[in-house]
């Protein structure tokens, strides 16, 4: 009897999703789909108002990650009054963004290891979902230490962020052309040297940690961290100068399964030119690809996977070393491994805590030109690499400076299909033959959901709340089996 | 303060979706209070939902009272329940519950002092900055209580009591059981 599964919503992720899989009368996986079931409000929200609102109005799209929206917002906003497409700023403003942005890279990051990922690589996915959070890990003497820096490591970030952006909550730092504030000497020093652990040292000395303990679950789970929810894809993200890695800004990349440079570098400004986004009847959330390949062929992978297969580099020195073990690992080719996302967000970790502190130590930070202008212009765009993944902001505006239009590109709506894609891939492996849904295959599935660490309330522009269903139907639609948690 | 206990008063949720602002709101009109007034030993934060690094402001502290908005229809205008160490995982660690941010308190540097949760009940919760009327209301009452406590924190009584049935004292707090945030 052909049967269909749903699971909805998913834990741990933000917003409102549920998975359905399908099972024809032999018990395989014919199809399945990861849904999201809020609708898209905050394009038509921000219509008539003032363009210079957007970097704080964004915020109010979710509390997860306003820092992204904030300054992407910014950057838009930058060119709408003609202070460049993001190297027209002052030096000052410029590098007070991105010491901003790294502090939003590396609390984010940081929530996502420490928090939701390592309680399932370290107790494993068999284990009762009660015992796979951080509380769990502190419980544990082992990995009580993780615990800590996990949270110490997240209270750093968002410190670094008050500090840039002014307050904790609708952060006003970044502002058209520029910043509204550069950093005190006093603010500087206690990031570059504060009390131990608080200090941009810890954070790098932490991360590298980090990264060694993944691979030393690497190395004892090798062909799971390897072979789960792996698949080939297009992957598409900002990269700087020289092809470094680069989060806050750049040109548009992507590279195909063989590591194929696909989309050359483009000027993100033209970006219409070459991305499309698909509508689906049964999803909210829209299906971006490159058009030049089509919508079947020109999906891609945003985040921290993608980000390390289409940059060149890591411009800071102990990040470039373990880029350079991680490149090796595939011999230089894409790497298309679910779980090594995690490794990847770690390097990228790393990556932040070293950017932080060369920010930190330069004189720049300290001081007062802070705004750019120019000739206005009707449309801006601003891009950037959330902690998610590649993040698009687009407003036109009226002579009257009011939004005439926006169109966002979260990163989360960027990685649709591959999470599409990842679900397929487990639950064919997971749930063929199966009558009933175990807690293991439940975690299965969303765990590699979790690996694109998804903010739906912020792809779908509502609030939503994610609890866990599984239902089983029939290919009649008749309940066959429900589990909930 | 009548004694010299210290205490926090930790507002949350996003001020961008109408009444989720309330603990925002409450901590403001609050803060320049206290400022006003000369009062010690209070401390105040916000934040757009509670998160694991949360759990460093309670160190030196003893007394907490989380302030959030609810839409919890048994809420009258506001109540005060308190919070007990709760380690069942929330469906997010993008936001967790006071009583978790207690228990992973609790089990990293030992035990939390007596913590109390103040919700506002709200009802607006759309892409707007301002209060619902009612919202706004409900905070007027919940401020004007929560000024004799901070005046004397042995007068917690004031906050509690607001429910439309008598015995639903100890409403849980918590995403998916009445708080907003």
């Amino acid at each position: 009897m052909a049967q269909k599964i749903t699971i909805s919503p998913v834990t741990r992720v933000e917003g409102h999703g549920k998975v359905t899989i399908h099972l024809n009368d032999e018990g395989e996986v014919i199809q399945s789909r990861l849904h999201i079931v809020e609708f898209r409000g905050f394009e038509r929200f921000v219509q008539n108002r003032p363009y210079w609102e957007m970097p704080v109005l964004v915020q109010r799209l979710c509390g997860i990650c306003p820092v992204s929206h904030h300054l992407a917002a910014a950057k838009a906003v930058d060119v709408i009054v003609g202070a460049g497409t993001g190297e027209g700023l002052t030096p000052t403003a410029e590098k007070i963004r991105r010491l901003m942005h790294y502090g939003q890279i590396l609390q984010s990051h940081a929530l996502h290891f420490f928090h939701l990922a390592s309680p399932d690589l370290l107790f494993g996915v068999d284990a009762d979902p009660a015992q796979r959070n951080v509380i769990a890990l502190a419980r544990t003497p082992e990995y009580r230490d993780l615990a800590v820096q996990g949270v110490m490591m997240r209270k750093f970030g968002q410190e670094i962020i008050k500090a840039t952006a002014g307050k904790k909550i609708h952060g006003t730092g970044a502002i058209p052309g520029g910043v509204n504030k550069s950093l005190t000497e006093q603010e500087r020093d206690l990031f570059l040297k504060g009390e131990d652990p608080l200090n941009a040292d810890a954070m790098i000395e932490w991360a590298e940690a980090a990264i060694a303990l993944f691979r030393d679950f690497h190395k004892k789970n090798q062909e799971m961290v390897d072979e789960f929810s792996r698949f080939p894809s297009n992957h598409l993200s900002l990269v700087g100068k020289d092809g470094a890695l680069d989060l806050y800004h750049g040109k548009l990349r992507a590279v195909d399964a063989e590591g194929k440079k696909i989309l050359h570098d483009i000027d993100y400004q033209e970006y219409l030119d070459y991305i499309g986004e698909e509508v689906r009847s049964w999803s909210y959330m829209k299906f971006p690809f490159l058009t030049e390949l089509g919508k079947q062929e020109g999906w891609y992978r945003v985040g921290p996977l993608a980000r390390l297969n289409t940059c060149e580099h890591i411009p800071t020195p102990r990040a470039q070393e373990a880029f350079e073990t991680y490149k090796s690992y595939t011999d230089g080719r894409p790497n298309d491994m679910c779980m090594h996302t995690h490794w990847a967000r770690l390097i990228e970790t790393l990556f932040a805590a070293e950017s932080i502190k060369l920010l930190l130590e330069d004189p720049d930070i300290l001081k007062d030109d802070l705004i750019t202008k120019g000739k206005r212009h009707p449309e801006g765009i601003g891009l950037l690499e959330a902690p998610r993944g590649t993040l698009f902001h687009h407003y036109r505006v009226s002579e009257q400076d009011q939004i005439t239009m926006a169109n966002l590109i979260v990163s989360t709506t960027n990685n649709n299909q591959p999470m599409n894609e990842a679900v397929a891939q487990v639950a064919r492996k997971q749930m063929t033959g199966q009558k009933t849904i175990t807690e293991p295959m439940m975690n299965a599935v969303e765990m590699a959901i979790r690996a694109y660490d998804p903010c739906l309330s912020c792809a779908t522009h509502a609030i939503g709340r994610m609890p866990l269903e599984i239902t089983i139907y029939d290919r009649h639609g008749h309940l066959i089996d429900r589990k909930s948690r | 303060m009548a004694d010299n206990r210290r205490m926090l008063i930790y507002g949350y949720g996003n001020p961008g979706r109408q009444d989720d602002g309330l603990g925002k709101a409450l901590i403001e009109l609050a803060e320049e209070w206290v400022q006003k007034e000369d009062l010690e030993n209070i401390s105040f934060d916000v934040g757009y939902q509670l998160l694991v690094e949360d759990v460093t402001l309670i160190e030196n502290k003893d007394l907490i009272i989380f302030v959030d908005a609810s839409m919890d229809e048994r809420i009258v205008d506001f109540d005060l329940a308190a919070v007990e160490a709760d380690d069942k995982e929330t469906f997010t660690m993008h936001q967790v519950s006071p009583g978790f941010i207690l228990a992973l308190y609790e089990t990293l540097y030992g035990p939390a002092p007596p913590s109390y949760l103040l919700q506002i009940r709200g009802y607006e919760w759309e892409m707007e900055e301002s209060l619902s009327p009612g919202a706004e209301e409900n905070l007027q009452k919940a401020w004007k209580a929560l000024r004799q406590i901070l005046r004397d924190p042995d007068r917690l009584d004031v906050l509690s009591g607001h429910t439309a049935a008598s015995t639903e004292k100890g409403l849980k707090n918590g995403p998916g059981n009445g708080s907003k945030s």
